[in-house]
């Protein structure tokens, strides 16, 4: 039995492609010859939605977009909002954002290595990697109660301040985290077998990785020295000091090594800021019903998984003209196929892993 | 005893408990693996069937016995119902060879703990257990669907790869024992004072791992992984067909390990027989002791699945042709000269 | 859209070179809240993006929006405003190119320039419309095939149409 050429179809139902995503791909005796994604399973129709809210309104909705880190949405649209108003927030609520996006960055990271190492079929990694998650969790539970959909960052600050108890409390999840990733790190890092399946595995070159509009951490994995957070800082990233991590060789392996990595500097950089947290309010008074004079923006952040933008332009009405935003996953997904030419049909489901996608954020 | 009784009935008992003995341990192995599992992540697993959840095999197996029987229009409908039976059989059949113990006297009757013995007991267990690879390609080609199929080949070539330095390694074994019979072979570790598993660690080491990959159990079980062929080869089956698929597999896991022991462990001898302090371990009877072995090597295969990743096919395949197929040469060859000189 | 209100010594001297490389390209431009815009000439569009990416070093090309002008294209302007947001790494600098569009026109493809441009085109097609002359393989990226209608148009009503699949 000789095949030449069999077109296979992974998804939309399929327990690794991280939500409803299908994959059609074109295989030849198990190496790949065509990876085609077909998205729009879950697409919800934010983008008119948002036309048709306030701007306050449209906030909790961006939860839903990458709802693994939901944080880092809030805090691009709410940042795009500001300033396209010209709204100036208070020192304190910045640091305040700062902890609870890097808390969200390690939450999703925490994830992520999850779902990549079970898909590899390490399966004890997975529950590891959630029970770290879920002291995260409960942290955000604790300042706006919600666990997963957090709307924890609003325009013109932060909703709630963080208390001593709070503060305790972060700082010993903080402590705890790096005895997980030591236990992970001994049971992947130098595994044969681990190292077997990422190892130049999924490579991309640099400008490759350019050239396909590749953002995050799958393109710091390729040697690019490219984060938002020290090129264009905002909410006062450029106060604290963390080193941004880079790859040489931009396969699998890069890529788990640079988020576990980001891991322990997003970790640094949450201690500064609880150490250096100002004195000040936690949020600016804005009008119930925020009217913007005509304007336009397009900020960007540096999300877990990328660079996620906002565009939103105004029309003098408290509702947005049109508001796009940018998702990182979407623009890394095109660059699957690349990744996947030439490795074979049991790499595509480690090379999807490690580029960090979710649904909701490329269907929108 | 009368003649019935020795002739029929105890036979009939016999097979009985060789059919039993592995549907038992398949019951066992289900609950230790999924609470085994469980804790060593973290959580706690089914614990509330049951004292300690021991009864959640028998939901497990109720639970199957009533779900729909799909089959396919397209499927092929004899080999779609042959391959379950296929794979059963061939595990259950290999257990009619292996003894577990020594003779008991009941008053003037010799009860051996074997079904048969045969002087070429080890061969026939290897053989018979190769009739599952048919099992596993029918149900792949039956199944008429490309992911199945794909599972069902490269489970064929994983297990026909894996068969050489099983073979190989056996071979060792029989040189030293001189005897191909299962039951001679554990008398000899007796009389000899060391298990072969001491005598010939390479040997264990390549037979042991080997024996991983003909169950097709983590870290080789990619034919059957679920991120990536979503079941391999028992895909379409439900129902009792796909319970059949996976009470063979603990079935065939069972028997590698019973192998294991026999063949390098001692079988149902107890440990430490020379030294006069531990005299006490000999008042358990031999069976005892080869539950107790087997058990160790069955925690294993499941501490072995929770921790490590999946190999990818090739490194799978790379693995047993770059290295274990010459270092069971080389281990074959360095035991013959041992032999030889000694 | 925007005034000249603040001053960027590097988007002045893009411009300037911009201008002076395709005189009559640039329709207008400004920088508004520090953001650089630059309205350029439909026709110009592939070659301004060759320059901007191959001399200036905008070697990203982050996204491309559409607006619906609908309310201005009934006074006579054109329909869509394409907007191109360009990024350049290293340097941190971003510029944006605005195209407007008529309703039936087809617009130069930026997919032989940039490779990202792939699916935010097929994304702009898909729900405004847009079609882009040269893309390889435009067709929907979100809604079915056989989808009827364009959905971020603002004359598509926002609970959707019967029959809309």
């Amino acid at each position: 039995m000789a095949f030449k050429e069999i077109d296979l179809n992974m998804g939309p139902q399929h327990p690794s492609t991280h939500g409803v995503l299908r994959l059609k791909l074109a295989v030849d005796n198990e190496v790949v010859l065509r990876v085609e994604p077909v998205v729009g399973y879950l697409h919800r129709g934010m983008e008119k939605l948002w036309e048709n809210l306030t701007y306050t309104q449209v906030v909790p909705l961006t939860d839903r977009l990458d709802y693994i880190a939901s944080l880092s949405n809030n805090l691009g649209y709410v940042l795009a909002v500001e300033k396209l108003a010209g709204i100036e927030v208070p020192r304190r609520a910045r640091y305040i954002r700062v902890v609870l996006a890097e808390l969200q960055r390690l939450a999703s990271h925490l994830a992520w290595l999850g779902f990549m190492a079970n898909d590899i079929g390490a399966m004890s990694v997975l529950l590891y990697g959630f029970e770290a998650r879920e002291t995260i969790l409960d942290v955000f539970e604790e300042y706006c109660g919600a666990r997963l959909t957090i709307h924890g960052i609003r325009i013109g600050g932060v909703p709630h301040d963080l208390d001593g108890a709070l503060v305790a409390r972060i700082r010993k999840v903080l402590d705890g985290i790096p005895a997980r990733l030591a236990d992970i790190r001994a049971l992947l890092d130098e595994n044969r077998i681990w190292k077997g399946r990422t190892v130049g595995v999924g490579t991309i070159t640099a400008s490759a990785a350019i050239e396909y509009g590749l953002t995050g951490p799958p393109l710091r994995a390729s040697g690019v020295r490219w984060d938002l957070r020290k090129d264009l800082p905002y909410s006062s990233y450029d106060e604290f000091d963390f080193e941004v991590p880079l790859g040489r060789n931009g396969d699998v392996y890069d890529r788990y090594l640079i988020r576990l990595e980001e891991i322990c500097q997003s970790i640094r950089i949450v201690r500064q800021a609880l150490d250096g947290l100002p004195e000040g309010e936690t949020s600016v008074k804005v009008p119930r019903v925020l009217k913007v004079a005509p304007s336009e923006v397009f900020h960007t952040i540096e999300a877990p998984k990328g660079v996620l933008g906002f565009y939103i332009k105004s029309n003098g009405t408290d509702k947005p003209e049109r508001v796009k935003m940018k998702s990182p996953s979407f623009i890394n997904l095109q660059s699957l196929e690349h990744m996947c030419k030439g490795n074979l049909f049991s790499d595509v489901v480690g090379i999807l892993g490690s580029l960090d996608i979710v649904l909701g954020e490329i269907d929108k | 005893m009368t003649p019935f009784v020795a002739e029929v009935l105890i036979p009939v008992g016999k097979v009985v408990a060789v059919i039993l003995y592995p549907m038992v341990m398949v019951v066992v192995m289900i609950w230790l693996e999924r609470r085994v599992v469980a804790l060593m992540q973290g959580r706690l697993g089914p614990n509330r069937v049951g004292f300690q959840g021991l009864l959640q095999p028998v939901a497990d197996a109720v639970k199957l016995f009533f779900k729909e029987n799909i089959m396919q229009r397209q499927a092929d409908t004899f080999l779609f119902n042959v391959s379950p039976v296929l794979v059963m059989f061939s595990s259950l059949l290999a257990f009619c060879f292996v003894p577990l113990g020594e003779p008991i006297m009941l008053g003037s009757y010799n009860l051996t703990l074997w079904i048969a013995e045969s002087p070429v007991g080890l061969l026939i267990i290897l053989g018979l257990s190769s009739i599952s690879v048919f099992g596993v390609i029918f149900g792949g080609w039956a199944s008429n669907s490309k992911y199945p199929l794909m599972g069902a080949l490269r489970s064929v070539v994983q297990v026909l790869s894996y068969e050489i330095p099983i073979g190989l390694t056996v071979l060792t074994v029989v040189f030293v024992a001189r005897s191909m019979d299962l039951v001679e072979i554990v008398r000899r570790q007796e009389a000899s004072g060391v298990w072969y598993g001491f005598l010939m660690p390479v040997s264990f080491v390549v037979f042991w791992i080997s024996g991983i990959a003909e169950t097709n159990r983590a870290p080789f079980d990619l034919p059957e992984a679920e991120s990536e062929l979503v079941a391999g080869y028992h895909t379409e089956y439900s129902g009792m067909k796909f319970a059949f698929f996976y009470m063979a597999e603990y079935a065939h896991m069972v028997l590698v390990s019973s192998l294991v022991v026999i063949l390098f462990f001692g079988g149902w001898l107890p440990p430490f027989p020379s030294v006069k302090a531990l005299s006490f371990l000999h008042a358990a009877p031999g069976f005892v002791w080869y539950l107790v072995k087997i058990m160790f090597f069955l925690y294993l295969y499941v501490w072995i699945r929770a921790t490590f990743p999946r190999y990818r096919f090739d490194s799978l395949i790379r693995l047993v042709w770059k290295w274990f197929v010459p270092l069971s040469l080389l281990n074959f060859l360095a035991v013959a000269l041992g032999r030889f000189l000694l | 859209m925007p005034e000249l209100a603040a001053d960027r010594p590097d988007f002045r001297q893009a411009l300037e070179a911009l201008t002076g490389r395709f005189p009559g390209a640039v329709l207008s431009s400004g920088v508004e809240k520090g953001e650089s815009a630059v309205r350029l000439r439909k026709d110009d569009l592939e070659a301004v993006l060759r320059f901007l990416k191959d001399e200036l070093g905008f070697n990203v090309l982050e996204d491309i929006i559409v607006l619906d002008n609908v309310r201005t294209a009934a006074e006579g302007g054109k329909r869509f405003s394409v907007l191109y947001q360009l990024y350049r790494h290293p340097g941190a600098s971003r510029i944006r190119l605005v195209v407007d569009v008529g309703d039936n026109e087809g617009l130069a493809s930026a997919v032989p320039v940039y490779r990202s441009a792939d699916w935010a085109e097929r994304e702009a097609f898909d729900m405004f419309g847009v079609r882009f002359e040269g893309h390889p393989g435009l067709r929907r990226i979100y809604l079915p095939d056989d989808f009827e209608g364009y959905p971020l148009r603002k004359d598509f009503p926002l609970e959707g149409r019967d029959g809309g699949v």
